[in-house]
């Protein structure tokens, strides 16, 4: 890591770039009166393929449409930029994130796949990997199937759990052996000798070494589940992350120079994000859910009374996924998101030609609303993934009342739309909708937010870029964060239940800034959208119906202070789960309601579809 | 359609000597030097050498794979302590093992009990864990080939890992495929780059051959074709539906080229009914009857790689030299990539600098097009593909 150019209060600009799998995007942060904000975004195709090859030509050209925007020189003639800023040219410190070439692919192992396997799962993904495959002692596979599953993965690297410290041996060495068995081939070519991180039982290190010392860069760290009752993920996180830049970054095209041209070592996006998302929680003190919604993977992350989880769902996004949405999602759940007549195989083609030229955008009404269709499936199976994810610790003997007794079983995830305060959302689609109430309700058809539930999203995609940032300039990046990256959408209320279509749900007393006291009646099937500024707050009093809940209880009266946004006070009556009408008229008839009540789109457009 | 964005300074509509931009498009060129990499996934023997004329299906390099390894509980089939094992293998590490071979065995109470462990596969005893009790058996290796794929001439070589072959060819790529690598005599089937390849348009005759379409290939040509065991199939469009019932399931990412769906299909324009490029479509008929090796491999993440068409031939090559393409200007030739002119065809009448807003309300950088029929309609840079010349 190089050292930076001058002490971090003497600086004046900063760029920041994200090396992302369709687009490179440059942000250029300036400090002006004592305080830092974000000045210009430019953008450019990323270059990591052929006929390119050299990631280094996209940043360039992102960071030339910057030049010529602000007419600031910032690139020096032999490549990098300009550094430091000399009164008129460059810039003080340049930093970037990265996913582009697939990102970082890892496969993990552990015992049981419940346990250290799932805690090894969950250490690669908060490093910012994408996990090809889990191997566990009892994942349901075969030896022999699992040989030939590694054998044919491509990881960048291997992360190896297994056994509490003292725990079992021979299983954890059995496992190993089948890995050096498979000989796993690195997908970055002969040339590469794939790193393996051992996180598990310490008693077996020198037989690990042993064993994996020829043909693997083997590294050793504390184990990731020391005792059952304990996860620690921070030491081979830390690990993966070290290997990544020594590895894996510099066998990618063109990384080698960027990596000269950066000050701070390079992260990959998604743990760029996940530092943003995290800044949200620290700052508010609440549980937030986070999304990335990006054109390859959707990275969903969530801080639930202290504990940060990430879910990575490789094949999910806007671009080169979008066709692996609608297989997963299935065609007709795409659709029922579009209030207008379209041919289903349309739509299919549509989305298939975006995927063979990914970095195309919408130009009319229509095709930007299949897409928002497209982001709300993507958006809703990366959540479904992340449950999966965030769960509790297994193998941990859990301590029941006697309420307990009456409940089927406890959940295995501990995501509770519910509990959740604030709802957050970057990436080019959410970033980039031209209007901020289509980020607000995709999030929140998406997601089925419940209860109160403040929404914000990134204004022009730089949470990366900032999460980057953060570790070496944390005022600079929160000062940006805060002003001009974290935009307030406003606050959803959203009742849980659902009974009978246009039967009452809530009745709702919302007391503006100006003291106007505002009242609504909101049946099943309803949607408002009430203005309400990004600096002003409001109290509601939500009188739920006996049959739903809104936090305190079904049927139990909420008092609140909610905030506003961009967007406003959205009131949602529209059941959780969402009321559909099964009958299509009728459904159209709903769902162009709810985007004329919340301005979603431009009407006089929205009105030469139907 | 698209406005200009009011809070924007509005300079000269013409104003292009700033703009940058550029965006890759297919390759369709008549006569160029195609080089192609033949390499081993591993180290292994190159059989060529420099300045060597190879044929499409010569072998120019070789290598075997480590076989599947099988893995014995040998400690678990015995009932002994793995430490324990050993003295009781009748087989050494690295001892070369037939199926059914005893590689154990054990008896005790004056063989009352007797325990006689057999090699479950033919291999080689590779290690065994006095910790876990697991005996390795390495299967036999697996050979891998690498032929030539192009006729042509050998000019570089990777010592272990393969050579390069290079060509005088026509080139071109499709913009998705899925099958491998084929080779076979193109045959145009259709009147026109605007008519469908029907099924009853594919006999006998053209077996072994790569056929080209116009606007579509129905799935009933698909299935015809494989029927009558034609190589490949280049076409402008095909139904997303058609697709999915002929490989036999929806295609989730742009990872393509192992189908074996019996034979290689090309797309060159994309998703629905679009009429193949008529450059494209030109330059095919052009060498009807010549030989071409076609690749449906297609891969649009991590490291794109196109399906492509190399058809080799002795015209003496037009072109300039290979180059990245260096972006739009006005007059560069493009092709509109998505609704509402996708296929539309023309060239940059000006690239404006500033921000303009379309119809889904976004402000994007935009290029204006004047299209072949002479209207002028103005879309987002992002959305067209330079026509590569």
């Amino acid at each position: 890591m190089a050292t930076l150019s001058k002490p971090t209060e003497e600086m004046q600009f900063i760029i920041a770039t994200d090396v992302g799998s369709t687009t490179t995007k440059a942000r250029l942060f300036h400090k002006k009166n004592g305080e830092w904000r974000f000045l210009v975004a430019g953008e450019a195709p990323t270059t990591v393929e052929a006929p390119y090859e050299d990631v280094t030509m996209g940043v360039q050209n992102a960071v030339r449409e910057i030049e010529e925007l602000t007419g600031h020189k910032l690139l020096a003639s032999g490549g990098g930029m300009i550094i430091p800023y000399d009164g008129e040219k460059g810039v003080d410190l340049y930093c970037t994130t990265s996913s582009a070439g697939g990102g970082l692919q890892m496969m993990v192992s552990g015992l049981i796949k419940s346990m250290t396997a799932e805690s090894a799962n969950r250490a690669a993904l908060g490093a910012g990997a994408i996990v090809m495959d889990v191997i566990a002692r009892d994942d349901g596979r075969q030896t022999y199937q699992k040989i030939k599953r590694i054998r044919n993965l491509r990881p960048d690297m291997i992360l190896m759990a297994g056994g509490t410290d003292g725990g079992a041996t021979q299983h954890v060495m059995e496992i190993a052996e089948l890995i050096k068995a498979a000989e796993p081939k690195p997908r970055l070519g002969v040339a590469y000798e794939l790193p393996i991180v051992y996180a598990g039982n310490k008693a077996l290190r020198p037989q690990i070494e042993e064993l994996l010392k020829e043909g693997f860069a083997l590294d050793m760290v504390d184990n990731i589940r020391p005792v059952l009752e304990q996860e620690n993920t921070e030491p081979a996180r830390r690990a993966v992350h070290e290997l990544f830049m020594e590895h894996v970054m510099s066998h990618a095209p063109g990384y080698n120079n960027l990596m000269k041209w950066t000050d701070i070592d390079i992260m990959p996006t998604p743990a760029g994000e996940g530092m943003a998302i995290q800044l949200i929680s620290n700052t508010y003190k609440q549980n937030v859910m986070g999304v990335g919604l990006g054109g390859a993977t959707t990275n969903v992350y969530s801080i639930v009374d202290g504990r940060f989880v990430r879910s990575v769902s490789a094949n999910l996004g806007m671009s080169y996924s979008v066709t692996n949405v609608m297989k997963e999602a299935g065609i007709e759940n795409i659709m029922r998101w579009i209030p207008f007549d379209l041919d289903k195989e349309e739509v299919a083609a549509r989305l298939m030609n975006k995927m063979i030229r990914p970095t195309t955008i919408p130009q009319t009404l229509e095709d930007l609303i299949v897409e928002h269709s497209v982001a709300r499936e993507a958006l809703r199976l990366g959540l479904k993934h992340h449950r999966s994810i965030a769960t509790r610790l297994k193998g941990v003997q859990l301590l029941r009342t006697i309420s307990d007794m009456f409940e089927q079983s406890v959940a295995d995830s501990y995501i509770d739309m519910m509990t959740m305060d604030i709802c957050a959302g970057t990436g080019g689609l959410l970033s980039h909708a031209p209007r901020r109430v289509q980020s607000m309700l995709i999030l929140t058809d998406a997601w089925l937010t419940e209860g109160i539930t403040r929404m914000m999203q990134d204004s022009v995609f730089m949470m990366p870029h900032l999460g980057v940032l953060s570790t070496v300039y944390r005022d600079a990046a929160w000062n940006v964060f805060d002003k001009d990256c974290l935009l307030r959408l406003g606050t959803s209320i959203a009742a849980k239940g659902q009974t009978v279509f246009g039967e009452p749900v809530m009745e709702i007393d919302i007391t503006m800034p100006d003291g106007k006291v505002i009242n609504e009646k909101m049946n099943l099937g309803d949607l408002k959208l009430i203005k309400l500024g990004a600096d002003e707050e409001a109290k509601v009093v939500v009188r739920p119906e006996k049959l739903y809940d809104i936090g305190a209880g079904p049927g139990e009266e909420l008092e609140a202070t909610v905030q506003g946004g961009v967007a406003g006070l959205l009131l949602d009556a529209r059941g959780r789960p969402l009321y559909f009408p099964e009958e299509d008229t009728k459904r159209k008839e709903l769902l162009l309601s709810w985007f004329k009540a919340t301005g979603m789109y431009d009407e006089e457009a929205l009105g030469r579809l139907i | 359609m698209v406005d200009k964005v009011m809070d924007k300074k509005v300079d000269d509509e013409n104003n292009t000597e700033e703009a940058h931009a550029y965006t890759p498009g297919l390759k369709v060129k008549k006569a160029t030097m195609v080089e192609k990499m033949r390499r081993l996934p591993l180290l292994g023997d190159v059989y060529t050498k420099v300045g060597d004329v190879v044929s499409y299906a010569d072998i120019v390099a070789k290598t075997e794979i480590s076989g599947d390894p099988e893995i014995v509980k040998l400690a678990m089939m015995i009932g002994l302590e793995p430490e324990d094992c050993p003295k009781f293998m009748t087989k050494e590490i690295g001892d070369y093992v037939e199926q059914g071979e005893t590689i154990a065995f054990y008896s005790a109470l004056w063989g009352l009990i007797k325990k006689d462990v057999k090699s479950p596969v033919t291999g080689t005893i590779e290690s065994f864990s006095d910790v876990t009790g697991q005996l390795i058996l390495r299967g036999a290796p697996i050979p891998v080939e690498v032929d030539a794929y192009i006729p042509g001439k050998v000019i570089e070589v990777m010592p272990r890992e393969g050579a390069v072959i290079e060509t005088n060819a026509a080139f071109m790529q499709g913009i998705f495929g899925i099958g491998g690598e084929v080779h076979g005599d193109i045959k145009v089937v259709v009147s026109g780059n605007d008519q469908t390849l029907e099924a009853d348009m594919i006999t006998e005759e053209h077996s072994d051959m790569v056929l080209i379409s116009g606007n579509m290939v129905t799935l009933d040509a698909l299935k015809k074709a494989v029927e009558m065991g034609v190589a490949a199939i280049v076409s402008g469009g095909i139904r997303h539906d058609d697709l999915t019932t002929f490989t036999g399931e929806e295609i989730g990412v742009a990872i393509t080229g192992q189908e074996e769906v019996g034979l290689t299909l090309i797309i060159t324009e994309g998703f629905g009914t679009m009429n193949m490029s008529l450059r494209t479509f030109e330059l095919l008929k052009e060498f009807d009857g010549f030989n071409a090796s076609v690749n449906g491999t297609t891969q649009i993440r991590a490291g794109v790689l196109r399906p492509e068409i190399i058809i080799p031939h002795d015209i003496v090559e037009e072109d300039e030299g290979e180059g990245v393409s260096q972006g739009m200007v006005p007059g560069t030739p493009i092709r509109i990539i998505r609704q509402p002119y996708f296929g539309a065809i023309g060239v940059v009448h000006s690239l404006p600098v500033e921000l303009q807003r379309l119809e889904s309300e976004s402000a994007v950088r935009v290029v204006s097009i004047e299209l072949d029929g002479g209207e002028v309609v103005t879309v987002p840079r992002a959305n067209v593909e330079i026509i590569e010349e």
